[in-house]
């Protein structure tokens, strides 16, 4: 279970966004809507592990989060924690099995070939293994990312208006992809966008006033 | 995968700069290796030959030419002196031991040297086949020209005349190898030694040939043709005298090669130089001065004249120094430069790598561990480069006396490598700062 406490962060002091208290219930899959500008980024980030708010409590099974040890809290968003974001942004000097492997290995976690080839085969993706980012299409790259962010079975998955740089087509193949591996790994989702074309697949909305 | 294998990969996704880099460094590095051995070695060398020899005498001209001359083997000899003159300066007082010096013929570019036991005392020479020259013609060889010119005990060759080239070969005598010295580490490897009567002889025959030769055409040199019928009955007696030499020297007696009984057999004569050991330090002060003074000769300190030399060469070795250290500040920015660049625009990457569970530190390695590859790999090559590039200069050299090689070690070659080190930390050391301290959470919200 995750949740969020009071949890009021500013970056100056007349800039102050309160986040209502948020309760997610494992394997749950939740849309979290707003507009620019919202404090929709910041949340993200605060659920995430990588910014830590002004005031209130973050706690992501049993664990709050921002209590822990920086280097304990790396260790705990490299296990716990998958993030997509709007563009793959994949390290151009790696290959795709590579880019895995790295992340199994920052999670401080065995490098697991099998689970590698298990995760790019289930999202149809094995066949480009051996080959670096600049040669897939913008629609293999985001599957890649998909792969990356789920291949140490995290237990939230947080993606980033994953499907607003992306065509009809392949938005609703990436759609159908998060909602297929957020299920496979038995992780709770959170998807923050505006996008329209997204709404309908969730009934769990969080909206940022 | 460990930080330093995505250091190492992201080197390789940028070759042309990597290599850019990776040059200038070694470029640096080749120069410094260069300089290194080659001061080494020439500084060793000159240490190493001259080390048991006080001081040289031989015919006025410049000190440092009789030093290269006579303790070297490398430069002409400034001239010729008379061998009365030399025998009485080895029987002064001040003089412990004292080595005479015949030089004048070649044997393909090295020098065969005429002398007596005194040489091998003083360079403490041993054989490591064969032994040491005896009669008329034989040669002991160094163990660099039996290597290089494969020439065994029993092999016969012809001399010639100067001390480079052989055009002008002595036929009328082949020298014959009777020995060959152990390896001592300094000139006597290159040299060709035997007694001062064979290069006397050798001469003479060849000046009487070149008389007959024109005999002929030259009816009036009569005078000239009786001195050198006298020359001839001189070499006699110089054999004959040689050999009782080493009858003595077999009978393991040692004592000074010119006797002054035999002065007057051996009036006329020269030798190329006498090279001097003290008897005491006293001699130091005394001696030098004396024989400016009150001969016609001259007298040069090794160690003094080996300073200078090397002070000379030292402002050209200082140039290049400075030289080589500005190549490797220019690297050590190229490298900063790169670095510091590529952290703009891999900012992003590094910030992935957090929310992938990628502590400071590991950012921190990743970068710092680039800027050590690059100036590590530069360092190397350019230690390597510089090796290969003194052997390739070595062989190009004409003194077979002051080759130099590249295929030796030497331990400061650690303090370049630490400086490649060195330079790669600092160079990397503010880019990797800031990929530690960076703000993951700003750097995703702006893209």
């Amino acid at each position: 279970m995750i949740s969020i406490k009071s949890v009021s962060h500013s970056y100056s002091d007349a800039n102050r966004i309160s986040f209502k208290d948020w309760e997610i219930n494992n394997s749950d899959q939740w849309l979290l809507l707003g507009e620019s500008g919202s404090g929709k980024t910041t949340l993200l980030h605060i659920l995430t592990g990588i910014l830590k708010p002004t005031a209130g409590e973050v706690i992501i099974n049993d664990t709050s989060v921002y209590t822990l040890s920086a280097k304990k809290l790396d260790q705990f968003r490299g296990r716990n924690i998958g993030i997509i974001f709007q563009r793959p942004h994949l390290i151009k000097s790696l290959t795709i099995t590579e880019n895995l492997v790295m992340a199994q290995s920052f999670a401080s976690l065995p490098e697991d070939l099998q689970r590698v080839n298990e995760v790019l085969e289930s999202l149809g993706i094995a066949a480009k293994k051996n080959a670096y980012p600049n040669e897939l299409s913008q629609g293999q790259l985001q599957r890649v990312s998909i792969a990356r962010a789920v291949i140490n079975k995290p237990a939230l998955l947080i993606a980033d208006e994953p499907t607003s740089s992306l065509d009809d087509k392949n938005a609703a193949a990436v759609l159908e992809l998060l909602l297929q591996q957020s299920g496979l790994n038995q992780a709770t989702m959170v998807v923050a966008t505006h996008d329209k074309r997204v709404k309908d697949a969730f009934t769990n909305i969080y909206e940022l006033r | 995968m460990s930080p330093l294998k995505i250091s190492w990969k992201s080197v390789w996704s940028k070759p042309l700069s990597s290599a850019l880099n990776i040059m200038l460094i070694a470029f640096g590095t080749g120069i410094l290796t260069i300089l290194l051995l080659a001061s080494a070695q020439i500084g060793e060398k000159l240490d190493n030959n001259s080390k048991d020899i006080d001081l040289v005498v031989g015919a006025k001209g410049s000190p440092l030419q009789l030093i290269l001359s006579s303790i070297y083997y490398i430069d002409f000899p400034t001239g010729n002196i008379p061998l009365k003159d030399a025998e009485e300066l080895s029987h002064n007082p001040f003089v412990k031991r004292a080595v005479p010096l015949a030089q004048g013929d070649n044997y393909k570019g090295i020098r065969i040297i005429g002398t007596d036991t005194n040489f091998v005392t003083v360079y403490k020479l041993k054989t490591s086949t064969g032994k040491f020259w005896e009669a008329d013609f034989d040669v002991t060889i160094g163990s660099n020209v039996a290597l290089n010119e494969k020439l065994k005990v029993g092999d016969t060759f012809f001399g010639a005349h100067g001390l480079t080239g052989n055009t002008d070969v002595h036929k009328t005598h082949a020298y014959k190898v009777v020995g060959i010295l152990t390896p001592q580490g300094n000139v006597t490897d290159n040299l060709i030694l035997t007694n001062i009567a064979s290069v006397w002889r050798m001469h003479d025959d060849h000046e009487r040939e070149e008389a007959a030769e024109h005999h002929a055409e030259h009816q009036d040199n009569t005078e000239e043709h009786q001195q050198k019928e006298e020359a001839k009955d001189l070499d006699a007696s110089k054999s004959q005298k040689s050999s009782v030499e080493n009858d003595n020297h077999t009978n393991g007696t040692k004592h000074a090669h010119i006797r002054p009984d035999q002065a007057g057999l051996n009036e006329g004569r020269e030798i190329t130089a006498l090279l001097i050991q003290y008897r005491s330090p006293m001699s130091v002060v005394m001696f030098p001065r004396m024989v400016n003074q009150m001969t016609n000769l001259q007298a040069a300190s090794p160690a003094m004249e080996s300073t200078r030399l090397f002070s000379l060469i030292g402002v050209g070795v200082d140039t290049l120094q400075w030289f080589a250290v500005l190549i490797m500040l220019i690297a050590a920015i190229s490298v900063f430069v790169n670095l510091y660049n590529s952290l703009k625009e891999r900012s992003y990457d590094l910030a992935i790598m957090r929310t992938l569970g990628a502590r400071r530190g590991q950012l921190f390695q990743i970068v710092i561990f680039e800027g050590i590859l690059l100036t590590l790999v530069g360092t190397l090559a350019g230690i390597g480069l510089g090796h290969f590039a003194l052997q390739f200069i070595g062989t190009y050299q004409e003194s077979s006396q002051a080759r130099l090689t590249g295929f030796i070690l030497l331990n400061d070659e650690i303090y370049l490598f630490a400086a490649g080190l060195a330079i790669g930390i600092f160079a990397a050391i503010i880019p990797a700062l800031q990929a530690y301290r960076s703000n993951i959470s700003k750097i995703l919200s702006k893209n």
